[in-house]
């Protein structure tokens, strides 16, 4: 080669060659050709993995952050947030109790100390939840004063009532598995009062609690509860409550 | 072409005491609008004249004759004149298409064709789709919609990597069932519900209030049948929810902030804060 390949030159050897291409359908931003005309710009959205969430043109008025302060949408990224820093924090946890064999209690002491970024972590992962809960309230209150609960989106509104529920579980189950001090009586306050349903009271708080009281078995119980059954329930909650947001005209109004 | 000027108007705007610029100013503007008013005049009758082959009045019928009509007159025919000039016009065509008869000529341009038309189906009107939608002002999701949804992620994360670097989560002494620290409070969200079990039995507050904020919740769109969704026509249920999430708040703040050991009040500003996150 008599002279040194330069930037265009390498573009065009990643972009142009079979594997790329079979990456990057056409209408990609990072295919080669794209030009940023009325042509691309649509097949770029409907060309992407995202097209499940957006369609390839939304409503002007729904671009303006007084419109919907993009609750909705940090809520759904800080799900995901909580989901990698909840994966990270998984390798280092035991959900194990018990007197003399309070694993669970020590992992989260070495989480801080020895493990690398493992401090950081978990500080993001519990600030992310309390943002998330928040969020998801504040979604629900703009939902409320833009009226976009009504007709055709009056299902999709219970579908987020059920989906603020399971984020309530998921934040409240999390709290428990640091097992300490701090979260077995915050938990217990709640789960106390789980006691008073009607008739089958202490059946829910037995099924709950894997016991009469909160002890190693409900440890295990709501790590379960926390790491697998809600965010799998929660997550097909979401796949409704998105199809349903494009299937009902996508975002609401103008007012 | 600018330099006509109306003379007479600019001779009486100097005989008044105008100056010289507003005369010819004023004198060239009625010049433009005398050659406005000449040219409107005169395009009727040019739009006339194609089809006009009637001669006027006075000339005696020459068919097909030559558009003799001044403009002037063209522009005012009676309606004895227009009859003629179309009766001269179809005599003309006629002779073009070889002088048949008056009713054949129509459709002598089909002549030899077996069909002037072929019917290909018959569509019932309800089998026509009917879009009703209306045209609405929609912009590109790539790049507008995706690039402020990634400005807004990446806030929330540099927000959040901020908070996480600087404020650590709280971790106290290990779990003792036989040792209740004095208060338990329950998470944040949870503080309207137990600063409720202060007032309520644990049955009202803990079970049955919040299983009908639920129940109310998820309602809402079936009680509140107002079809508008403009907030000056719903007042009554924007203030009522309002109301009801100011309700919430202002007890999770108390609960939060405002109940120290025993859950009896404090003054967090006095008696300090007893407050986990």
């Amino acid at each position: 080669m008599s002279r040194i390949p330069n930037a265009d030159d390498v573009k065009k050897g990643v972009q142009d060659n079979v594997i790329w291409k079979s990456i990057f359908r056409p209408g990609s931003i990072y295919r080669k050709g794209y030009r940023d005309t009325s042509r691309d710009r649509a097949l770029a959205a409907m060309n992407n993995v995202l097209y499940h969430l957006h369609p390839v043109k939304v409503k002007r008025h729904g671009l303006k952050l007084s419109y919907t302060y993009c609750l909705g949408g940090t809520s759904f990224f800080l799900f995901i947030l909580l989901t990698v820093t909840g994966i990270f924090l998984m390798f280092f946890y035991t959900p194990a109790a018990g007197s003399g064999s309070e694993i669970a209690y020590a992992d989260m002491q070495d989480l801080s100390a020895a493990v690398p970024f493992g401090s950081f972590v978990r500080n993001m992962h519990r600030w992310a939840a309390h943002l998330m809960t928040l969020t998801v309230f504040l979604h629900m209150a703009r939902v409320f004063y833009h009226g976009a609960y009504k007709p055709p989106r009056e299902f999709n509104w219970i579908v987020g009532i059920v989906l603020l529920l399971l984020t309530l579980l998921l934040a409240f189950t999390g709290y428990l598995l640091p097992w300490d001090q701090l979260a077995l009586w915050a938990v217990s306050v709640g789960t106390d009062m789980m006691g008073y349903t009607p008739v089958f009271g202490d059946q829910v708080q037995f099924v709950l609690l894997g016991g009469v009281q909160i002890g190693p078995e409900t440890l295990l119980r709501w790590y379960v509860l926390h790491v697998l059954a809600l965010p799998f329930v929660l997550t097909i909650f979401l796949a409704v409550h998105f199809w349903r947001i494009r299937k009902d005209g996508g975002i609401s109004g103008p007012l | 072409m600018a330099e006509e000027i109306d003379q007479q108007v600019y001779d009486d705007l100097i005989a008044q005491g105008k100056s010289e610029r507003v005369a010819t100013a004023k004198a060239k503007a009625a010049a433009v609008r005398q050659q406005k008013q000449q040219q409107a005049a005169e395009e009727p009758a040019q739009q006339a004249q194609p089809a006009a082959s009637s001669p006027p009045a006075g000339d005696g019928g020459q068919a097909g004759g030559q558009a003799a009509a001044t403009m002037a007159e063209a522009g005012v025919m009676t309606p004895e004149q227009r009859q003629e000039r179309v009766r001269q016009a179809l005599q003309a065509k006629q002779g073009e298409t070889g002088g048949q008869a008056g009713e054949k000529a129509p459709s002598a341009k089909f002549a030899g064709q077996e069909h002037t038309h072929r019917l290909l189906a018959m569509v019932p009107p309800s089998g026509i789709q009917q879009i009703r939608g209306k045209q609405e002002d929609k912009v590109y999701t790539w790049p507008h919609l995706i690039s402020s949804e990634f400005i807004a992620l990446m806030a929330v994360t540099a927000g959040l990597t901020v908070m996480a670097v600087f404020v650590n989560a709280p971790l106290l002494a290990l779990a003792n069932p036989t040792n209740t620290p004095n208060p338990s409070k329950a998470p944040w969200y949870f503080m309207g519900l137990q600063e409720l079990l202060l007032y309520f039995h644990p049955m009202v507050a803990g079970v049955t209030i919040p299983t009908v904020m639920l129940v109310g919740l998820a309602a809402v769109p079936y009680v509140d049948r107002n079809p508008s969704r403009r907030p000056e026509n719903r007042k009554t249920i924007i203030v009522a929810f309002t109301v009801f999430m100011v309700f919430w708040a202002v007890l999770v703040m108390v609960g939060s902030f405002f109940r120290g050991p025993g859950l009896n009040w404090v003054w967090p500003w006095v008696d300090g804060l007893w407050f986990a996150l």
